[in-house]
């Protein structure tokens, strides 16, 4: 009786013994996979990378930044597609991080709990899931036939600026949000009106987040393509808009804003649409360019976020 | 200043400042409101100029027709506008796409989440950000140029134009999506349910996937469906490298146009201003923004239904 207890009761201790170490080789697997999957995706991605860089290499020469796209695939450069990239940017940048930026501020700071707020913050959160090439839709029949902007500078970066919007404000809301309520209730205290309170120490304490969001923002609109290509900018341009800046009094012009114009992804599009290999290659060396352009911004401001939330102790 | 100075003089300098500085306030929110209702105005903008353009649309082409014809054939001389020859495309390209994203991007997360050293996480996490900031374009090079060839030496029958190369990229791209928001999902789990199974004998596997996956199901099935959303209106891919021929099919490896890629065609080519042909692309539109809207409602509900409290 004795005896077979204890026997049985090895044959469990077995059976368990044997049902650990199964389970412990699962986890070891899954570690396993777990790690392959992520290398494997990385190494799939550098390897696309890498060869995109080494097709395109042949054409990284100064003349490549300052020709203008031709028929001849060895003469060929990115020099109108560059301008019309940094021109578009520049219209982006001034309408989408005023507008973005004072928006988010007004949702963190000013906006009492009401159907409004709510109605603008379902919009906010829903405007960032709406696919970019409906934001080209949007810019066809709003400001190319209704405003008559036309095929322009100034319609590109407006509908650009409308892709970034939803960014800026969330990356806005997010770093006032981290600010203590005390600096607001010190500065208050001390007979500030709520604005003083925003434009001194809220958005100066909320800078490097913002700052985050508005590069990541920028470096999707630098490869947006889909709206852009909507809106019917022309693939071939091998003039320039004219300058921004002149030497005349008053210096500036802004006939630049309602000009033809064709920018980096494009420009990249154009030539992988064509069947000779030599605009292929035009078209890897573009693609590198604007994959170093954006990563940098990106790197640049996911390097940001990190010291910004290593350094803040309030 | 002192206060019998204040008694002494009149108030209204002081009156005049504050009331001037009350005006100054007042303004200053109400410009702030407008920059914030402007996000209102672009959604109604959405979908006034999409429903505005689509009404014509409708008046020649009956929603029946639309709805049920399989044939999208705008520039033929028969023409045809059965809007499911666009849908197929769509939904075809979505399907391959999630095949290759849901099984790395949920395996990801859980390995990021439950396995992975604070050091390997915080140089994977930002490499996942990275790879979101990756052009569509470039993808649909690599898809054109490096994905389909290498699938045609497995495959040789395979077409230059298919949907499965430019599925499979899309995949790709839309594994960071799943991987962070999961992730994301399963660190909100609380540390002490993970305890509470380590102190009963589970192993991190058996915790993860009994404990821990359910405990964030809201949160990746959100994501699943953030990533449907991201593939049903992804444009550049699929427009380089699936064809821009319109095809009712579900057969990856054939050629077809989804409802992005047409609006680009047509996009591309001279489009004039007021015929079927203009009009049609505000129609496309128009579906595929109800297909996210929808998506993006269920994803909202999931969250929300499903969600844990603790």
């Amino acid at each position: 009786m004795n005896q077979n207890q204890k026997a049985s009761d090895l044959k469990d201790l077995d059976v368990i013994r044997s049902l650990i170490k199964k389970h412990k080789r699962n986890d070891f697997i899954f570690a396993g996979v777990g790690m392959l999957v992520i290398a494997s995706l990385t190494i799939t991605l550098l390897i696309l990378f890498l060869d995109l860089v080494l097709d395109g290499y042949p054409r990284f020469t100064l003349d490549f930044f300052s020709n203008f796209p031709s028929r001849r695939a060895l003469q060929a450069g990115i020099l109108s597609a560059w301008i019309g990239s940094a021109l578009v940017l520049l219209v982006t940048f001034f309408v989408a991080v005023p507008l973005g930026v004072a928006a988010g501020v007004y949702l963190e700071e000013y906006a009492k709990k009401n159907w409004i707020s709510d109605l603008i913050e379902i919009n906010v959160s829903n405007l960032a899931g709406v696919p970019s090439i409906i934001y080209g839709l949007l810019a066809l029949g709003l400001f190319v036939y209704s405003f008559g902007l036309g095929q322009s500078i100034l319609t590109a970066g407006l509908t650009l600026a409308l892709l970034m919007l939803p960014i800026v404000i969330v990356a806005t809301r997010e770093s006032i949000r981290a600010i203590p309520i005390h600096i607001r209730e010190a500065a208050f205290a001390v007979g500030a009106t709520k604005w003083q309170v925003v434009l001194n120490h809220v958005l100066p304490y909320s800078y490097g987040g913002i700052l985050t969001g508005v590069i990541i923002g920028m470096a999707r609109a630098i490869g947006e393509t889909a709206p852009v290509i909507t809106i019917g900018a022309l693939t071939f341009i091998a003039f320039l808009p004219p300058a921004p800046v002149s030497t005349e009094i008053p210096f500036l012009n802004f006939d630049w804003l309602e000009a033809a114009f064709t920018v980096l992804p494009i420009q990249m599009f154009n030539w992988i649409s064509r069947p000779q290999h030599a605009f292929h290659i035009n078209a890897a060396a573009t693609g590198a360019v604007i994959i170093l352009l954006t990563a940098a911004m990106n790197g640049f401001a996911i390097r940001l976020r990190y010291k910004i939330r290593k350094k803040i102790k309030w | 200043m002192n206060t019998t100075t204040m008694s002494q003089s009149s108030v209204s300098p002081e009156l005049a400042k504050s009331l001037k500085r009350n005006v100054i306030e007042r303004i200053i929110e109400i410009g702030l409101f407008f920059s914030a209702v402007v996000a209102v105005f672009i959604t109604t903008a959405i979908v006034y100029v999409l429903v505005t353009e689509a009404i014509p649309f409708f008046q020649h082409v009956s929603i029946y027709d639309f709805l049920t014809d399989t044939v999208w054939t705008p520039n033929y001389s028969i023409k045809h506008y059965g809007i499911s020859a666009l849908v197929a495309g769509t939904i075809t390209t979505t399907m391959v796409a999630l095949v290759v994203a849901i099984p790395l991007g949920t395996l990801t997360a859980i390995y990021l989440s439950e396995f992975a050293s604070h050091k390997v996480r915080e140089t994977i996490k930002p490499i996942l950000e990275l790879l979101v900031g990756v052009p569509t374009v470039v993808f649909g090079y690599f898809a054109l140029m490096l994905v389909t060839p290498f699938l045609q030496t497995i495959y040789p029958d395979l077409t230059t134009f298919n949907m499965l190369g430019p599925g499979i990229v899309m995949g790709i791209m839309i594994v960071p999506y799943i991987a962070s928001v999961s992730e994301d999902s399963m660190r909100a789990v609380p540390m002490s349910m993970r305890e509470g199974a380590y102190a009963m004998g589970a192993t991190r596997f058996q915790t993860a996937i009994k404990v821990i996956a359910p405990a964030a199901t809201s949160g990746i099935v959100a994501s699943y469906i953030l990533a449907i959303s991201r593939a049903v209106g992804e444009t550049m891919i699929v427009a380089i490298a699936a064809g821009q021929q319109p095809n009712f099919t579900f057969n990856p490896v054939e050629s077809a146009a989804t409802i992005t890629a047409y609006i680009v065609s047509v996009a591309l080519g001279d489009l004039e201003h007021g015929t079927v042909g203009y009009q049609s692309i505000f129609a496309a539109g128009l579906t595929l923004l109800v297909m996210t809207l929808v998506l993006n409602i269920i994803g909202h509900w999931v969250r929300k239904r499903y969600a844990e409290r603790y």
